[in-house]
């Protein structure tokens, strides 16, 4: 039962990557111009042609299906920009980068967010309601390039406790998965908060609660199970957001990642690594998405049913 | 629509929905709005910084962009005296909205003193000013955008159904897979040419409206699908049904019926696309990609600023203002948009637990 909902999610994931190859394609190839045409390289037309056909920009339709079956063997082609390069080689050193520095500060956004939604929902309109009404409002209102050399500044130019960029050791961490998490956790303590206002007001509650049931009991054993599944099904979007979104941390630290290559393959119109890092994108994006819509059957067993 | 006056009193009564314990649900809308002390304090905020905005208008469009470099970087200069007087003067010769206000002059320069100067000498009062208001206009343009189409795209998939639904709905799931940054760029870089044509060449112009059009462009999916929800489930409603029986068309539902109740949402959604698409902006700015240099907006300003300080710490005010008026800015937005949604949700009210 379980297999069939997965393999049928799947088919439908890879039903959906195709429209969006199609559509991140169209979009690519509607763009005029390309990196051997620009009016500053000034290069003989011998030589921009010989390129051409070396990147295979001289026959779109040749291109989309060609693309298509390596991007099938994860064979994603060369780079326009990284000579050296192939675009398989450029994700394959990136995305483990994005995907420690997005998982750990999704991991310190829920464990943060969730409890400060909680206790804010519960002392609703109290102290530390306000107070935590406060943070996730400066948490949205505020870019994280600011948070970031905030952060920098006081942590890394003043007290010299952490390094003030890079990657590689475990001190480079902190910073930047902080920066990261500091809007979703925001949001998620925001969602949180909503949710158990909502269910905390609903009949099954009163009734635990006239019955003398620990109010402690009453918060996370019932409603919170209800008040977290809009939290579940935010998380999915958020991570994958959070694992290749995170272009501007990224420039902030100086974090090798996979969020800048998103912002310069865009600049550099190098459509290799559009469509590549776009793919990834989605690949993870579907993926997250299969996996809270199984946890959210898991915790809530009546969408299992309906479904 | 044989009785006309009757069923349309009857449509009316049936309109009303929930529970009308006193007055009309807009009305008690607004009158929840205003008990909501956070909400008040940011509507009264953000109308107070544009009726600063408006006044300072004459001087910061003509001033935003004056280099006075003997002012570098200087915070405050010497006891509120305008350095470089000529410059200002000059600019403010060449518009007719400077010579006409001109008598407010003095008191402008005296505030811009206390706001500092930036690594060329311009002023980051003048220059806040006029960001903000562009900033503004940005988070307004994206959210009137992603508004209309996203409202449209979400009410049609739901009062078509079937097969379209499916399509619709199809198109925004895929959409909503692209990474966003990324068709924000290829948005603007595919948009540059023809839209700088249209602009007959004022390449500043044609920027701002690209970055409209490029964030709003990918802040409606969200709309569609709470329209699309709220259209589902309103359809269902006994009123909808009685209006239907009474021999309603389904224009006149649509209109008359479904609208009214879904301009909570809509008017919710809007305002909390606002600091969204400002903040939008901000990364932009902060990767090159916003508003172009001399134009400012909050995030240009603030991520101009966060480079400033990054090489001299000490250039404090290049960053806590323009940072500053971005987050109160965007603050009072959210509380605004957070009231509008307590307001028009009596279900998020009474908890017993609370």
């Amino acid at each position: 039962m379980v297999l069939r909902r997965i393999i049928r999610r799947l088919l439908w994931g890879g039903a959906t990557l195709a429209c969006i190859y199609t559509v991140t394609f169209l979009m690519v190839v509607s763009i005029p111009g390309n990196p051997f045409t620009q009016a500053d390289r000034n290069m003989p037309p011998e030589v921009v042609r010989a390129l051409e056909a070396r990147y295979s920009l001289d026959n779109q339709a040749a291109y989309f299906v060609e693309f298509l079956a390596g991007a099938v063997r994860f064979d994603f082609g060369p780079s326009f920009q990284y000579k050296d390069w192939t675009c398989t080689q450029i994700i394959a050193r990136a995305l483990p980068v994005s995907l420690l520095l997005g998982f750990s500060a999704m991991l310190l956004a829920v464990l943060v967010g969730v409890p400060a939604g909680v206790v804010s929902a519960v002392h609703r309109n109290g102290p530390l309601d306000v107070a935590t009404l406060g943070f996730v409002l400066l948490g949205i209102s505020l870019p994280t390039f600011v948070t970031g050399s905030a952060l920098l500044t006081v942590f890394a130019v003043y007290l010299k406790v952490l390094p003030i960029g890079g990657w590689g050791r475990l001190s480079h961490l902190p910073l930047p998965v902080l920066t990261l998490s500091l809007p979703f956790m925001a949001y998620i303590a925001r969602l949180t908060r909503v949710g158990m206002l909502d269910v905390l007001s609903s009949d099954f509650i009163r009734t635990a609660v006239a019955k003398g049931l620990d109010r402690r009991a009453v918060v996370w054993g019932h409603a919170f199970r209800v008040a977290f599944l809009p939290v579940l099904s935010y998380l999915g979007p958020a991570t994958a957001q959070a694992l290749t979104g995170s272009f501007v941390v990224e420039k902030v630290f100086s974090v090798p990642g996979l969020g800048v290559h998103f912002v310069d393959a865009a600049l550099n119109l190098d459509r290799g690594l559009i469509l590549s890092t776009v793919l990834v994108y989605a690949a993870i994006l579907i993926v997250l998405n299969i996996a809270v819509d199984l946890l959210y059957a898991w915790v809530d067993p009546r969408i299992g049913e309906a479904a | 629509m044989s009785d006309a006056p009757n069923s349309a009193r009857l449509e009316a009564a049936a309109g009303s929905g929930g529970v009308a314990r006193s007055g009309r649900p807009r009305s008690r809308a607004w009158r929840r709005f205003r008990r909501n002390r956070l909400a008040v304090a940011g509507t009264v905020y953000l109308g107070a910084l544009f009726a600063v905005v408006v006044v300072g208008l004459p001087f910061s469009s003509s001033w935003y962009d004056v280099q006075a470099p003997r002012n570098a970087v200087r915070h405050p200069p010497a006891r509120g005296r305008v350095v470089d007087c000529a410059r200002y003067e000059r600019a403010q010769q060449s518009s007719r909205l400077g010579q006409a206000f001109a008598f407010a002059a003095p008191a402008f320069h005296r505030a811009a003193a206390w706001w500092g100067y930036d690594s060329i000498g311009r002023s980051v009062l003048f220059r806040c000013l006029f960001g903000f208001l562009i900033s503004m206009a940005i988070g307004l343009g994206a959210a009137v955008l992603a508004v209309t189409v996203g409202v449209l795209w979400g009410a049609v998939a739901a009062l078509a159904g079937g097969a379209v639904d499916t399509v619709m709905m199809r198109v925004v799931d895929v959409l909503f897979g692209l990474p966003y940054i990324l068709m924000v760029i290829l948005f603007k870089i595919a948009l540059e040419t023809p839209l700088d044509r249209l602009c007959g060449g004022r390449g500043q112009l044609a920027n701002v409206v690209l970055l409209v059009v490029a964030i709003g462009a990918v802040s409606w999916l969200t709309m569609a699908r709470v329209i699309r929800g709220q259209v589902l489930s309103l359809r269902e409603q006994p009123f909808v049904e009685a209006a239907r029986a009474l021999g309603a068309g389904r224009l006149r539902i649509l209109v008359r019926h479904l609208l009214p109740n879904l301009v909570g949402p809509i008017m919710v959604y809007a305002t909390l696309v606002i600091p969204q698409a400002i903040l939008q902006e901000s990364f932009l700015s902060f990767l090159g990609l916003g508003v172009q240099q001399p134009l400012p907006s909050l995030g240009r300003l603030a991520a101009d600023g966060v480079q400033a300080v990054n090489t001299f710490v000490g250039y404090w005010w290049l960053i806590v203002f323009p940072c500053g008026l971005l987050v109160t800015t965007l603050l009072a937005c959210n509380f605004v948009g957070d009231g509008l949604r307590d307001a028009f949700d009596p279900k998020s009210q009474a908890a017993p637990l609370a």
